[in-house]
């Protein structure tokens, strides 16, 4: 049905008129890529300037404040919620996706099953984060009668994993069936194949698939407002306790109109957005190191 | 790719004659194990559905049908109304503005980089419009509720004032009875910068797929670079593009934190793009922590109503893509 026909020209006269349109369309291609430049720079740029006249050492590692009009207090509890709710949420979902992945990749195939699974893996990363957050609390919450931060762990672990699915499904792809056939002939069976050939084989790309949805699931603030509870000192167990994360003390803050609170946001918001950069910029370093290793 | 072969060779022999040969009973639990995890995805959204729908039970009581075409949502008071189609509309009136914003901007960014953008600059272009899906979008809020707002409500009294004369549009842009600057509109646009990196690289990889040959066949027919998208990039890639738009419009009825900072949290029925309003999302996260019984279970249905949308988006969108992709294959 697509048309290959290729575009309409017209004849010569109009010669002059085809060259400005397109060179205005050019333009407005170019123009397009630096209207979006804009806001990256103005929300990155006013972040750091906010931010680091915020950010100290102290900052960082001490106990929220209590009174919000009050100056002092730092993030640290947020900073230890986040970095624990995050690696609790990653420690479910990444070895339940690789596995997911495993499944759809060389064993499912093109069979119906795992159509399927891949289609409602697809829909599943279109769950919006609060809907994520509402299911958490109604099996969790509710049961348990207790707001932990366990319960955002598994409500990231929800957003996460279908993600780690399908960018491990696509760097399985991209291992040669060569190798799998080398691993056969050696006389392997299949599970030994997958675990000490394919695996291998993409272990780059699906650590830098891990560390993009990790970088995503940190920066998530809404499933995580709903059922983690709040709390102003360090509570370092998931399962007992109310908890906090730098998300959620963004948001807070955001909405009171305390000079010391805006503070607090754009503190917050400077060291969530370093967290989830340092993530991304792993993520690319592993990408690199694939392509170079394939290179050689 | 040059991948080494596994270093140690099979250590076990030939395969043995017995009737279950070594390894055999570890490869069938590997693969119902692997078969398990992919089997999770289902359970968990047979599991939102069920939980979250048993929770809603009580606002679909009590309201009935008025629970989704009710026109007032007054959760405090004597008599609280949950009737959801404020907040429906607004997160539609809030979605189309961002797509409106988005696509085109979306569509140009994705040409720049497969078609005009010299070799170079394609991958920095790339990673920098990535770099917006990495800024979490409670910071967008932040960023959109301590800067934006106040020189935009400059903007708007501007625009108001100017079409205050033409018919249709002094109502569309009319001005802003809240005075804070936050609207569906303020929303509307902080949500289409969070959604263009996605329409982007879902567009780019759409672009990718124009067969050369084609795009080649119209330059040397003597296409400006111009004529050749609209003759050969364009037709290739409609569906995908379509499915791409739906997509992103999932994600921005889905979009949380910044609406719930941004609109103005007043749930109201109106077209007028200025005025202050609320959205499913939004509402959720601005009330559920201090909503309990009828409210707290109407919240819940909210959720309810955006997870059915946003599923049932993301299958058109899906099966847009696999016909396309079908077609493609096929000629």
């Amino acid at each position: 049905m697509s048309d290959p026909s290729g575009p309409v020209l017209t004849a010569a006269p109009a010669h002059r008129w085809r060259q400005t349109k397109n060179a205005l369309a050019t333009s407005a291609l170019v123009l397009s890529v630096l209207v979006m430049l804009v806001p990256l720079v103005l929300i990155v740029g006013y972040t750091i300037q906010r931010g680091a006249d915020v950010i100290s050492w102290r900052f960082l590692t001490d106990p929220i404040q209590g009174i919000d009009q009050l100056p002092g207090g730092g993030m640290g509890p947020a900073i230890v919620g986040t970095l624990l709710i995050t690696g609790a949420a990653a420690a479910m979902a990444i070895p339940l996706g690789v596995l997911g992945a495993i499944y759809l990749n060389e064993y499912g195939g093109t069979s119906k099953v795992a159509g399927v699974l891949r289609l409602l893996a697809d829909v599943m990363t279109g769950v919006p984060s609060i809907v994520m957050g509402l299911f958490v609390f109604t099996i969790f919450v509710l049961r348990f009668k207790e707001k932990t931060g366990f319960a955002g762990a598994l409500a990231l672990a929800c957003l996460m994993l279908p993600i780690v699915i399908r960018a491990t499904e696509e760097m399985l792809k991209l291992v040669p069936s060569e190798l799998r056939e080398a691993s056969y002939a050696l006389g392997c069976r299949k599970a030994r194949t997958i675990v000490t050939v394919v695996l291998p084989a993409a272990l780059s790309g699906i650590v830098s698939g891990a560390l993009l949805a990790i970088a995503r699931a940190a920066g998530e603030t809404a499933p995580l407002f709903l059922v983690i509870g709040i709390v102003s000192k360090t509570n370092t167990d998931l399962f007992n306790g109310p908890n906090t994360a730098l998300s959620a003390q963004i948001f807070r803050n955001a909405g009171l109109s305390f000079e010391v609170s805006q503070d607090r946001a754009w503190g917050a918001a400077l060291t969530l957005i370093a967290i989830t950069f340092l993530f991304t910029i792993l993520a690319r370093l592993a990408t690199a190191f694939l392509t170079r290793r394939t290179a050689s | 790719m040059a991948v080494e072969a596994p270093e140690r060779p099979h250590t076990r022999g030939p395969i043995s004659e017995g009737p279950r040969p070594p390894g055999v009973v570890t490869d069938h639990l590997f693969r119902w194990l692997t078969l398990g995890a992919g089997l999770m995805v289902l359970v968990i959204l047979g599991l939102i559905l069920f939980s979250t729908t048993r929770e809603a039970l009580p606002w679909f009581r009590s309201e009935g049908f008025g629970a989704i075409i009710g026109h007032d949502w007054i959760p405090a008071g004597n008599n609280p109304k949950f009737g959801a189609l404020p907040l429906i509309c607004g997160t539609l009136l809030v979605s189309a503005i961002a797509l409106t914003l988005a696509v085109p901007l979306s569509i140009g960014i994705a040409l720049f980089v497969t078609e005009v953008a010299p070799r170079p600059l394609r991958k920095p272009v790339i990673y920098v419009i990535d770099l917006l899906a990495v800024i979490p979008s409670v910071v967008y809020g932040l960023w959109g509720l301590s800067v934006l707002v106040t020189p935009i409500k400059g903007v708007y009294d501007d625009v108001a004032s100017t079409v205050s004369s033409i018919p249709v549009l002094n109502t569309v842009f009319s001005g802003d009875p809240h005075p804070s600057g936050r609207s569906f509109m303020t929303a509307g646009i902080v949500v289409a910068i969070m959604i263009t990196p996605i329409i982007t690289s879902l567009t780019r990889e759409v672009f990718a797929t124009v067969p050369t040959s084609q795009k080649e066949a119209a330059l040397a027919m003597g296409a400006t670079r111009w004529e050749m998208i609209r003759g050969a990039v364009f037709p290739h890639s409609r569906s995908g593009v379509v499915a791409a738009v739906l997509i992103g419009l999932g994600r921005a009825m889905g979009e949380t934190i910044a609406v719930a900072l941004l609109s103005g949290s007043s749930p109201r029925i109106t077209g007028r793009l200025f005025s202050s309003g609320d959205a499913m999302a939004a509402i959720i996260a601005n009330q559920f922590n201090e909503a309990t019984d009828t409210w707290r279970s109407a919240l819940i249905g909210l959720g309810v109503v955006l997870f059915f949308l946003t599923i049932v988006i993301g299958v058109i969108a899906r099966a847009v893509l696999h016909a396309s992709e079908r077609r493609m294959a096929g000629t």
